[in-house]
């Protein structure tokens, strides 16, 4: 090697370069979470559903019920532990006037009815799935899950898993507050 | 099949069900479900179905090996559509309006798919053409030039 030493010889930078690079993409990877599978439905139609209202016999609810009106989708269960993360957060944005529907998802009305007594109600109706098709047409894959459907009955927005402060701030009160302004 | 937010322990607890499970199955096999079909062909198509569609909860399984609650459903909506005469195209249509291109362990062949087709292929001709290059580099190396102080040296060492 001469006296100008490595870099005369850039050859030798290359296994760096090359690991430097893999070690980039192996970083990126660990930070991205795989149990976050995107939603097609986001920007449709939200598909549609004619289920039964908690506890009020044979009332049903159906989306053309909803149609018109923004409103939140809460995909939730009483044995759903995460749940319990997201709840208080619900109930606060329902405090602010955010219209929260319950999807009661594959539960027990009892537990259901229980959980909403001792946690409070964030919902302003609460419809039963109780065999979870009405999810599988909403892409539901896991409990709990948030959609926003605007005024138009589009899903504007989907978060998968407990909602977080920012997710409420953020994306929820902000679309709600939009949607206030255009009506 | 519920959430919860991922803290370090989580996945370290996650990574030790990954291996009971691992170990687990290797004496079990999931729990096979009596089905009755119209047909042999619409049978195969089921089970060609299940095969191909993967489970969104345990993600490395198809539909046809996953015990999640969600690949029950999902397999159970199979089954129905393949007994009602739907096409596997429209089952898998089907799938794919609700729960995206994922849930296909086989994803179709598009420009944002390419390098998931080929990026194994151009992994493998890269590996070729160093190997190749490689080996050219040091054939050409072996054949050593002496100038002939040298060889005189060389000469001298081994008449003594």
């Amino acid at each position: 090697m001469s006296e100008r030493g490595l870099f005369a010889r850039p050859k030798f930078l290359i296994p760096f370069i090359v690991f430097v690079a893999v070690a980039g993409f192996f970083a990126a990877g660990l930070r991205l979470d795989s149990t976050v599978v995107p939603s097609p439905l986001i920007g449709k139609v939200a598909p549609a559903f004619t289920l039964p209202v908690l506890d009020q016999g044979d009332l049903t609810l159906s989306t053309d019920q909803l149609a018109g009106g923004f409103y939140v989708l809460n995909v939730w269960a009483s044995w759903c532990l995460a749940c319990r993360d997201e709840h208080a957060l619900l109930v606060n944005l329902s405090e602010k006037g955010v219209p929260i529907v319950g999807l009661n998802y594959k539960d027990k009305a009892e537990g259901a009815r229980r959980w909403l007594r001792d946690w409070g109600n964030p919902y302003f109706v609460t419809v039963v799935d109780h065999d979870g098709a009405a999810a599988i047409d909403w892409g539901v894959y896991g409990v709990p899950e948030t959609f926003i459907v605007d005024a138009q009955g589009v899903i504007r927005y989907k978060h998968i898993g407990p909602i977080t402060p920012e997710v409420a701030e953020r994306e929820i009160l902000s679309l709600w507050n939009a949607s206030k302004q255009h009506s | 099949m519920e959430r919860k937010q991922t803290t370090f322990l989580n996945k370290v607890q996650h990574l030790f069900c990954m291996l009971m499970l691992l170990i687990y199955s290797l004496s079990a096999n999931a729990a096979t479900e009596v089905l009755e079909f119209n047909s042999p062909q619409q049978e195969q198509q089921y089970h060609e179905l299940i095969d191909e569609l993967r489970c969104l909860v345990c993600q490395n399984q198809n539909l046809a090996d996953s015990n999640a609650a969600l690949a029950q459903d999902l397999r159970e909506r199979t089954y129905q559509m393949v007994r009602s005469g739907d096409s596997s195209d429209e089952i898998i249509d089907y799938m794919v309006a609700r729960y995206g291109e994922f849930i296909m362990y086989r994803p179709p062949l598009k420009t944002s798919t390419y390098l998931l087709w080929f990026g194994p292929l151009v992994f493998l001709l890269l590996a070729v053409l160093t190997v190749v290059l490689f080996w050219r580099r040091t054939r050409r190396n072996t054949g050593v030039k002496l100038d002939a102080a040298s060889r005189q040296k060389m000469q001298q060492l081994l008449d003594d």
